[in-house]
């Protein structure tokens, strides 16, 4: 039984392997990359629109708008980031109605990676927000014995996403797998069809999750300002 | 009973008693959360999205302790390290 996508070596040489993994992640930067820039060339802002423009403005307004709600002000600076994780997981876990398709989120090393780039995004935003200072100042708050459990909270939340996504991927394929060897007619198709809805889901948790670490950085410098305009509102 | 032996037995034992209590406490977890969710929704309807928001975002970090069971339950089934450690040694 196959554990994760990383054991499926498609060529090798030497000590370079091309696994499953790293050929299904090129596909999709590939099928996304490219079905975005043809949808994207004939733009038009008249009331004629394509329908993948449609389906294009859809996506983006509705990322942009619960990026949004989440109080990520203004939305269109974190769309990129949050919105390309959102995608890629969305669309890694969309595509398992191919055959012979492996999602590449089921492999712990595509999940980490993923998590590591939240780990480096949350306090490049805070410091793009509050700087430098500000934001080193913010992992004292409320008292400085708070140091090492703030530090230890962001290792540790980097861990939970990365093992969440990989568990959640790989238990859809694992008892898919089963199934197929227990009840091989019809039953199936019900399990991929809620590891299809899985997987959905843990794209949208995956990114709401990006999104609250990435305010909770970003926030504290608001609510102080929004303090200091209450208790002195000569100063605003 | 050879160490083999031992290690097969306590690794599968312990891989059942991981699945059966590690999913008991977020089993209980998750449906505490959602029936106070549901009745928050039903006594508020206009937070419904805000609520919902929520709920999902809990429901993720309770799972996990669930999911994070089902990992090490898989590593001892089916990666164990131990079994392999003693299999490269009787190897040797």
């Amino acid at each position: 039984m196959r554990l994760s996508p990383d054991e499926v070596i498609f060529w090798q040489y030497g000590f370079l392997k091309l696994n499953a993994t790293i050929a299904f992640t090129w596909g999709l930067m590939l099928a996304l990359a490219t079905g975005s820039r043809l949808v994207s060339r004939r733009l038009s802002s008249g009331m004629v629109r394509s329908r993948w423009q449609n389906l294009l403005e859809i996506i983006v307004s509705a990322m942009e708008r619960q990026i949004g709600e989440l109080g990520l002000q203004p939305p269109r600076q974190y769309l990129g980031f949050v919105g390309t994780l959102f995608l890629f997981i969305a669309a890694a876990s969309l595509c398992t109605i191919i055959p012979g398709y492996m999602p590449p989120t089921g492999s712990l090393s595509t999940a980490a990676a993923l998590a590591c780039s939240v780990f480096v995004a949350v306090p490049v935003f805070g410091i793009m927000d509050q700087g430098l200072t500000d934001y080193l100042a913010s992992y004292l708050k409320p008292t400085l014995i708070m140091l090492p459990f703030n530090i230890m909270g962001e290792l540790s939340r980097t861990l939970a996403l990365a093992v969440r996504l990989f568990g959640n991927m790989m238990s859809g394929e694992m008892i898919a797998a089963m199934l197929l060897a227990v009840a091989p007619f019809i039953f199936p198709v019900f399990m991929s069809a809620l590891g299809l809805l899985t997987g959905m889901v843990q794209a949208y948790i995956f990114s709401i999750l990006a999104t609250v670490y990435i305010a909770a950085a970003v926030r504290a410098r608001k609510a102080v300002q929004k303090q200091i305009r209450k208790e002195q509102p000569w100063t605003a | 009973m050879d160490s083999m032996t031992i290690i097969a037995v306590v690794s599968i034992v312990a891989a059942a008693f991981m699945m059966g209590i590690g999913t008991l406490g977020p089993a209980i977890g998750e449906a505490r959360a959602v029936s106070t969710a549901l009745s928050s929704m039903a006594q508020q309807p206009d937070a419904a999205a805000t609520i919902t928001r929520t709920l999902f975002v809990g429901l993720a970090m309770i799972e996990s302790t669930a999911i994070y069971c089902f990992v090490v339950t898989m590593i001892l089934l089916f990666a164990n390290p131990f079994w392999n450690h003693l299999i490269q040694a009787a190897g040797r």
